[in-house]
């Protein structure tokens, strides 16, 4: 890339300026997300004061920890998350394949439904998805829930992995048909384990998808120990009780892993989208 | 090895967010546009020959196909004939205990839509939701491109700016929400003490409806720049040096080089990454749902969180009115892109 660009040196006040504006707009970026930290380590009776943190306690998480569900809900949520993801990107990845490689009937079809199915509300599906789930007693069940989150997976996977065997190239196909394994072969043997970087970061994005889920698991799932981490954290908030103080630690545990992954995979992350996305 | 393919994925990527994208797409739609005309031409024992020729990829994407059948194809159709019905909570098949209760809902043909049409409630909604999107959406493409412009350049301090400034994307957005939620709390919330502190009357942030759909924008906004950010600082870093050097040679202002380079060569990824926060903004649905519930009032319920009201909030729940908002969003979505495709194909841009 592009590591040397020699423009006309920038004079002390232009510098300034910009160092102004970057040091705002991090400022306001990271703000709210360090104030929620700070805030899980207050006693909870401080929580909405706006000292800092005079005596650090970790009580928010003990109480989190052994007085709510929240243990739960954070394994209902790798539960879902966990299998919505390694389902989605192991049926996902097949087609991605297919459409990258092959020219066939029905393919062009095939790519704009799986464009399109990503604009779906999820207001035109919720109501049937809901009925249906009722009907087959799998309401409030973690399988109901993986079955609705396939399909937001499931059309995403499938386009962002073609993104990635776009740039995998055909000349490896080819020597693989030379040596006589057959396509299954060929994608079996010599492309997925090239694709693995791919496969890793689509997964990425299908569980970050799953885990941040609000809508479904908001209407799929009730009663206290049922619930996801997006249906949790909301019975901290209510319209007439606030539990600051547990909502903050709760976030700080939930944002964690998130935060961690993120850091490893963000680069793919845009690069894989953006390259699904104009490729079409 | 990983790391290898990896970079490879990246490099080729970067590529695809800059110019060569474009010209893919064509070549990409002339084959398939070629391989429809040698399909018709061969009709007779065709399909047995393009049973011969294409059965693994059909096989492979059979997975895929059964899936979007049975989970979205199925629901979509239902969707669609629910909102045709008068189906709610009392009078869908239902289980009481052991005992089983089948539907009697009717099929009403478009009544649902008539009066979802000509309720003022709908204008409402649909006003408020393309303000939301267009203001969403262009605030957080400028505020963007303008930081991604700034990390372009070489300065001490890059790297720590720029990881700051990605900071919201890494953090599940319900949970920001919810840390906003906090922040504008009106009687203890930080934001007001601030205000406070500078002798300034307490801003009822999200119990004013003016204020609540400031709210709700700012929350949106901080929430989507990242995103947008690091698409166009993709999108900058594959625009060539040289084509900067050459114009400032020829004594181009910082105003005309941003004008005549950097926009042109950011247009693929813009497009994109603008077709896609209008989709996903018009669709937001935890935002609003979680920051205000739709409140004050009724005054921040954008067209999505009104279906989501209709058939899990309000009492008897309204399955068919639900439906119904559904469709419609969907063909709103839908229309607007088949203009953005139109109009992006009238500038010569195919994509």
């Amino acid at each position: 890339m592009t590591s040397t660009r020699t423009r006309g040196s920038r004079s002390p006040l232009a510098s300034v300026g910009l160092h102004a504006t970057l040091v705002v707009a991090s400022v306001i970026a990271v703000f709210p997300v360090l104030w929620i930290l700070l805030t899980s380590l207050k006693p909870a009776q401080h929580a909405i004061t706006t000292d800092f943190v005079k005596e650090p306690t970790l009580s928010n998480y003990t109480y989190l920890l052994e007085s709510s569900h929240f243990l739960d809900w954070f394994l209902n949520s790798v539960l879902v998350a966990g299998v919505t993801t390694v389902l989605g990107v192991f049926i996902a990845a097949t087609t991605g394949y297919a459409v990258s490689r092959f020219k066939f009937p029905g393919m062009k079809p095939l790519m704009w439904t799986l464009l399109i199915t990503q604009m779906f509300p999820m207001a035109i599906l919720i109501v049937p998805l809901y009925n249906l789930m009722g009907q087959l007693g799998l309401l409030n069940q973690p399988v109901g829930l993986i079955i609705t989150y396939l399909t937001i997976a499931v059309p995403f996977c499938a386009w962002m992995m073609k993104g990635f065997f776009d740039t995998i190239p055909v000349e490896i196909d080819e020597s693989g048909r030379v040596d006589g394994l057959n396509p299954f072969g060929t994608f079996w043997r010599l492309i997925l384990p090239l694709a693995k970087p791919g496969l890793a970061v689509t997964g990425f994005y299908a569980f970050i998808t799953a885990w941040g889920e609000v809508a479904y698991a908001s209407a799929f799932m009730v009663g206290d120990e049922n619930l996801t981490l997006a249906g949790g954290l909301q019975t901290f908030v209510t319209q007439y009780t606030s539990n600051w103080g547990a909502m903050s630690a709760a976030s700080v545990l939930i944002a964690i892993p998130a935060a961690i992954f993120f850091v490893f995979a963000q680069r793919h992350l845009v690069a894989g989208m953006t390259a699904g996305a104009t490729k079409g | 090895m990983a790391a290898d393919t990896s970079q490879s994925v990246v490099k080729a990527a970067d590529d695809g967010v800059g110019n060569d994208s474009a010209v893919r797409g064509r070549s990409r739609w002339t084959d398939s546009g070629n391989t429809g005309n040698t399909r018709n031409t061969r009709n007779a024992g065709g399909l047995r020959r393009a049973l011969a020729t294409h059965w693994y990829a059909w096989a492979m994407v059979a997975p895929v196909v059964l899936v979007l059948g049975v989970i979205i194809g199925w629901p979509l159709v239902r969707g669609v004939y629910l909102s045709l019905t008068d189906a709610n909570e009392r009078n869908v098949a239902r289980d009481i205990g052991a005992r089983h209760i089948d539907a009697t809902y009717e099929f009403i043909g478009l009544d649902n839509y008539t009066a979802v049409l000509g309720d003022p409630v709908f204008l409402q909604r649909l006003v408020w939701t393309v303000v939301w999107t267009v203001a969403c959406v262009s605030i957080t493409f400028v505020l963007g491109l303008t930081l991604a412009n700034m990390l372009n350049r070489q300065f001490r301090g890059r790297a720590a700016y720029r990881m700051a400034l990605i900071l919201p994307w890494a953090v599940p957005g319900f949970v920001s929400v919810f840390a906003w939620r906090f922040l504008f709390n009106r009687d203890n919330g930080i934001l007001n003490k601030v205000l406070d502190g500078g002798g300034i009357a307490a801003v009822p942030w999200l119990d004013d409806p003016t204020w609540a759909k400031f709210s709700v924008i700012a929350v949106n906004v901080w929430l989507g720049i990242p995103f947008m950010m690091v698409a166009l600082l993709g999108g900058l870093q594959s625009i060539p040096g040289e084509l900067y050097e050459a114009a400032e040679m020829d004594g181009a202002s910082a105003w005309q080089r941003f004008r005549h380079i950097t926009m042109p060569g950011l247009r693929t990824v813009s497009m994109t990454v603008i077709l896609l926060s209008t989709i996903w903004t018009f669709n937001m649905f935890p935002v609003i749902f979680l920051l205000t519930r739709g409140g004050p009032g009724d005054s921040t319920e954008i067209l999505v969180t009104q279906a989501f009201r209709e058939a899990f909030i309000t009492s008897p729940r309204d399955f068919a009115v639900s439906a119904t908002w559904g469709v419609l969003i969907l063909l709103l979505l839908m229309i607007f892109a088949l203009v953005y495709r139109r109009s992006l194909r009238k500038q010569g841009e195919v994509w």
